[in-house]
C-alpha cells in the first residue's frame, strides 16, 4: 500500500467516524449557545443509535430510523430542557442524570426489542439496509481528496448541514436571538424575546441532532447494535464543543482532528505497531489528545483576551425578576 | 429646559398602581403623568419603586392592579414588545447590551418584522444617519465590550430612537459618565424634545432634577409624595427631604487633621498591562499616614483601580514597592495583605464585595471566620457568628429583615452597608476605599462618608477614589489627581479648587495651569 493510498483511506475513515460526532456537535453547540449546557449528550446518542436500530430492524425503512432516533433525542432532550428551564434545575446533574438514565434504558430495550428467535436481544442482528457509500464517478477517483465523494448520504448531508449552521447562527435574525440569549438573557427578556421558550426550542434541536448522531453509528458506521456502542461519543462532543469554541462552522476541524487520530489509532493498531506501542496507549491516546487540545484552547482563549470564550450565560438559569 | 405647555391628554398615565414582590410593597397605588415634549424626573433614594414603576410600563413587570393609559388609550403591556409597538423604550441603569455582538446587531435585536436575514447594509446606512441627526457617534460593526460606558449609552439611545420610541425612559443616565459626557446626553436629548418625544428621567441626584427636568415627581417607600413643575422649588435641600423624609446633614462632622506616623509608603510603583503596553501603572509614588484620607480623584479608567488593587494584593505589579504598617508589602497576596491589617471596599460591590447568595450574618463573618473570635479548630461557632453579625448589623443600622436573609436582596446603599461594616470591624490601620458612594443614594451616601471620616479620627489611614470631586474635597485631606496611570499632581484638600482639579484630570500638566 502506498502512501496516498493510506492517506487517502486515512480521510475515508475519518469522515465515517467524524460523522456521528459532527451531527451531535453541531446540535451540542445549538444548545450551549442560547445557554443550556446538555451532558446529557452519551446516552440521547445511545437512545437515537437504538431508536435508529431497532426501527430499521424492525421496518426496513432506514428514513424512518432517522425520524425515530431524532424523535427519541428530542424527547430525552425535552426531559432536560424541563428540568433546567422550567424547574431551574442544576444544569450538571440534570445532564448527567439524562446520560445514566439513556444508557441504562438503551441497554435494557437492546435486550427486549429483538426477535424472539435470539432471545429478543438485538445484538447480533443484521438490518436489511444501510446507509452506504456513494461514490459519485470521476471525482471519487482522485487520490486523497476523492474520499470525500464516496461516503455516505449522512455525510453528504453534513457538507450542507454545517455550512447551514454556521450561516443561519451569525447571518440570520434567528441566530442573533440564539447568540443574545446566551450571552445575556436578560437583554434579550428587554428586547421582547422570550428566553424560555428558545431555550426549549434549541434544547430539543440540538438532541434531536445528537439522536441522529447515534443513529449514523448504528446505521452506517457499524451496522448493528451494541451495549453501549457511543463509547463516550457524547462526551467527546463536550470537548469538540469548546475546541470549536461555540462556533457550528468550526465543528469541521474538531471533528476531523478527533475522527482523524482515532482512525489512525486503528490504522496503527491493524499495522502491527501495537508490539511497539501498547494498543492500551493507543486505544486512549484520541481522549489524552482531547484533554491537551482543551489546555491549549484555553491559552489561546486567554491571549485573545476571550473571543473564544463560552457563553456567558451558560449553565445559569433566568427569570426576569431575579437579582 | 424650556417652557412646556400641558393643555393636551398626557401621553402616559398610570393610574393607581399597585406591585408587590414577595415580601416588599414597591409601589402602593402611585399615579404618574407625563405630556408631550415634557421631561419628568421621578426622584427617590434607592428601593423608593422608581425602576419598578418603570419597568412596569416597558412590560417587564405587570402590575397587580391599576391602568395604564398611553395617549389616551386604556393599554395592557404584557411584554417589552408591547411596550415598543407604543412607542415606549427604556435605557435600563445596567444596559441591555449583548457584549460580543455588533452595535448594528444590538440595535436590531428581536426586532419585529426583520426579515430572515437582516440586510445589514441597510441597517447601517439607518444608524448612521439617525446617529448624524441626533449628534450620536457610533461605528455600527464594533463589538458593544470594546466601547466606553458613554459609548455604549448611544447605542441604548438610538436602539430607541431605531425602533421610533417617543417616549423614553432614562432610568439614572448620568451615573456612569464623566461630566462631558453627561452634557452631551443632555444635548441629546433637547434634540429629541424639539421633536416632540418625551421623557421620564429617573435619578436621585438633585442638580440633575433641577437642569434637565420641567416636572419632578417624588417617590418615597413606594408612595408618590409629591410632583410639582421644577421651577417652583426654591431649595434643592427641600427635595432631599422630601425624598428622605427628614433632614439630611449636608456637612459631615470631622475632627481637625493631625496626621501621625506614616502608614502607607508607595514608591515608584509600576504595572504593566498583560499582553503589553503602556504601564496602568506609571511610577506612582505617595505616602498616607495615621488619620489621612487620602483622595485618589480621576476620570474612570486612569488606573486607580489598578492602584486600589496593587495595594489590596490583587494585582502584581512589574516594579515598585509597596510598605503598608511598616511592612513590605509587594506583590504578597490578599491574604497577606489582610493580616497585615488592610481593609478594602471594592469598586465593584456585587461581584467583589459580597458573595450574593449568601446570607448577611455571613458575609459579615466572611474576614473573622478564621479568627478565634468566630471560631475554633476551623470549626465555625454559629451562635458567635449570629451575636457577631447582629452587632454589626445594629452598629451600622444594615436594614435587612434579619441575618439570615441573602444579600443579594439588600438595596444598594444596604449591601454597601454590610461591606462598610465587615471591613472597618476588622480594619488594623488602613482602608482602602473605591468609590464607596457611587450609586448610592443620599442617605447612604451620608452612612458611608460619615463612616470613612470616623474611621480616620480614631487614626486610620485612609486611600480614597471617587470620581466626585465634590466627594473629595468634602471628605480627603490630600487628593491625588490620576490621568493614564499617572499622578500628575498631590494637593491639600482644604486649598484645591475645583478647576485645578478638573484640568489635571484632562491631563494638563502643573506647570501649563
Amino acid at each position: 500500500m502506498n502512501m496516498l493510498d493510506f492517506i487517502t483511506k486515512l480521510l475515508a475513515a475519518t469522515l465515517a467516524m467524524g460523522t456521528s460526532l459532527a451531527y451531535a456537535t453541531v446540535g451540542e453547540v445549538y444548545t450551549q449557545k442560547t445557554g443550556i449546557l446538555n451532558l446529557g449528550m452519551e446516552g440521547i446518542m445511545l437512545m437515537g443509535a437504538l431508536a435508529g436500530f431497532s426501527t430499521a430492524f424492525n421496518t426496513g425503512n432506514l428514513y424512518l430510523a432517522l425520524m425515530m432516533a431524532m424523535l427519541v433525542g428530542g424527547f430525552f432532550s425535552l426531559i432536560h430542557a424541563f428540568l433546567c428551564i422550567t424547574m431551574r434545575a442544576n444544569q450538571v446533574p440534570a445532564g448527567l442524570a439524562i446520560t445514566m438514565f439513556g444508557t441504562g434504558l438503551a441497554n435494557f430495550l437492546g435486550e427486549r426489542l429483538g426477535p424472539a428467535s435470539n432471545g429478543y436481544n438485538l445484538t447480533g442482528m443484521n438490518i436489511p439496509d444501510k446507509f452506504s457509500n456513494i461514490a459519485i464517478p470521476f471525482l471519487s477517483d482522485i487520490p486523497i481528496i476523492g474520499a470525500l465523494f464516496d461516503v455516505s448520504l449522512l455525510t453528504y448531508a453534513l457538507y450542507i448541514l454545517i455550512p447551514f449552521a454556521w450561516f443561519f447562527m451569525y447571518k440570520t435574525k434567528h441566530g442573533m436571538v440564539v447568540r443574545a440569549v446566551g450571552e445575556n438573557p436578560r437583554t434579550a427578556a428587554s428586547m421582547g424575546i422570550s428566553v424560555t421558550r428558545i431555550r426549549y426550542v434549541y434544547t430539543v434541536i440540538g438532541g434531536m441532532l445528537a439522536g441522529l448522531g447515534g443513529a449514523c453509528l448504528s446505521l452506517s458506521f457499524t451496522p448493528s447494535w451494541n451495549e453501549g456502542m457511543t463509547s463516550g461519543k457524547g462526551w467527546i462532543v463536550i470537548a469538540l464543543v469548546i475546541f470549536s469554541t461555540w462556533n457550528p462552522g468550526r465543528v469541521v476541524i474538531g471533528t476531523l482532528v478527533f475522527g482523524g487520530i482515532t482512525s489512525l489509532q486503528f490504522s496503527l493498531q491493524a499495522a502491527g505497531l501495537k508490539m511497539v506501542i501498547p494498543s492500551q496507549f493507543l486505544g486512549f491516546s484520541p481522549y489524552l489528545i482531547t484533554l491537551v487540545a482543551l489546555a491549549a484552547m484555553t491559552i489561546i482563549n486567554q491571549k485573545k483576551r476571550g473571543s473564544f470564550a463560552s457563553p456567558s450565560a451558560l449553565g445559569t438559569s433566568f427569570a426576569i425578576d431575579d437579582k | 429646559m424650556s417652557e412646556l405647555t400641558t393643555d393636551e391628554t398626557p401621553v402616559v398615565r398610570m393610574v393607581n398602581i399597585t406591585k408587590h414582590f414577595p415580601g416588599v410593597l414597591a409601589n402602593d397605588q402611585v399615579d404618574l403623568a407625563l405630556h408631550r415634549g415634557e421631561v419628568l424626573a421621578l426622584l427617590g433614594e434607592n428601593g423608593a419603586g422608581k425602576s419598578t414603576l418603570m419597568n412596569m410600563l416597558v412590560g417587564l413587570y405587570q402590575a397587580d392592579s391599576g391602568e395604564i393609559f398611553v395617549k389616551g388609550e386604556l393599554v395592557d403591556i404584557n411584554s417589552p414588545q408591547d411596550s415598543m409597538a407604543l412607542g415606549i423604550g427604556m435605557i435600563h441603569q445596567e444596559f441591555m447590551l449583548v457584549g460580543n455582538m455588533s452595535v448594528a446587531e444590538n440595535i436590531v435585536l428581536g426586532m419585529k418584522g426583520l426579515p430572515f436575514v437582516p440586510p445589514m447594509a441597510e441597517i447601517r446606512e439607518k444608524i448612521t444617519e439617525l446617529s448624524k441627526r441626533y449628534g450620536l457617534q457610533v461605528y455600527p460593526d464594533k463589538i458593544i465590550q470594546d466601547l466606553s460606558v458613554g459609548e455604549q449609552q448611544r447605542v441604548e439611545i438610538l436602539k430607541l430612537l431605531y425602533r421610533g420610541a417617543d417616549i423614553l425612559i432614562l432610568d439614572e443616565p448620568t451615573a456612569v459618565l464623566t461630566p462631558g459626557e453627561a452634557r452631551d446626553l443632555n444635548e441629546i436629548l433637547k434634540k429629541m424634545l424639539a421633536e416632540g418625544k418625551s421623557a421620564i428621567f429617573i435619578t436621585h441626584k438633585m442638580d440633575e432634577v433641577m437642569e434637565f427636568s420641567h416636572t419632578v415627581q417624588v417617590l418615597r417607600r413606594g408612595k408618590s409624595v409629591s410632583v410639582c413643575p421644577t421651577k417652583t422649588i426654591e431649595r434643592v435641600q427641600d427635595l432631599a427631604n422630601m425624598m428622605v423624609g427628614r433632614d439630611i446633614l449636608f456637612s459631615l462632622e470631622r475632627g481637625s487633621y493631625n496626621p501621625g506616623a506614616t502608614k502607607i509608603e508607595v514608591k515608584d510603583l509600576l504595572a504593566l498591562p498583560v499582553g503589553g503596553g503602556k504601564p496602568v501603572l506609571d511610577n506612582i509614588s505617595f505616602t498616607v499616614r495615621e488619620g489621612e484620607i487620602f483622595g485618589v480623584a480621576g476620570v474612570a479608567g486612569n488606573g486607580q483601580q489598578q492602584l486600589s488593587e496593587a495595594l489590596t494584593g490583587l494585582l502584581k505589579v512589574n516594579g515598585g514597592t509597596i510598605s503598608l504598617n511598616g511592612k513590605d508589602m509587594t506583590n504578597k497576596t490578599p491574604l497577606q495583605v489582610i493580616k497585615a491589617g488592610v481593609s478594602h471596599i471594592p469598586a465593584d460591590r456585587g461581584r467583589m464585595g459580597v458573595v450574593g447568595d449568601m446570607s448577611v450574618g455571613d458575609n459579615l463573618s466572611m474576614k473573622k471566620y478564621r479568627t478565634s473570635e468566630l471560631s475554633a479548630h476551623n470549626i465555625i461557632k454559629r451562635g458567635l457568628v449570629r451575636k457577631f453579625a447582629d452587632r454589626l448589623i445594629d452598629l451600622f443600622t444594615i436594614k435587612t429583615p434579619n441575618q439570615d436573609t441573602s444579600v443579594k436582596f439588600l438595596s444598594g446603599g444596604n449591601i454597601q452597608k454590610t461591606i462598610l461594616a465587615r471591613e472597618i470591624d476588622s480594619c488594623g490601620g488602613i482602608l482602602v476605599a473605591v468609590y464607596p458612594s457611587r450609586g448610592l443614594d443620599v442617605g447612604a451616601t451620608e452612612a458611608v462618608r460619615q463612616n470613612i471620616i470616623k474611621q480616620r479620627d480614631k487614626g486610620c489611614a485612609v486611600v480614597l477614589v471617587s470620581e466626585e470631586l465634590e466627594e473629595l474635597l468634602m471628605v480627603a485631606d490630600k487628593i491625588a489627581v490620576m490621568f493614564e496611570g499617572r499622578i500628575m499632581d498631590i494637593v491639600d484638600a482644604k486649598d484645591a479648587k475645583t478647576e485645578e482639579l478638573g484640568m489635571l484630570m484632562a491631563g494638563v500638566e502643573r506647570r501649563d495651569i
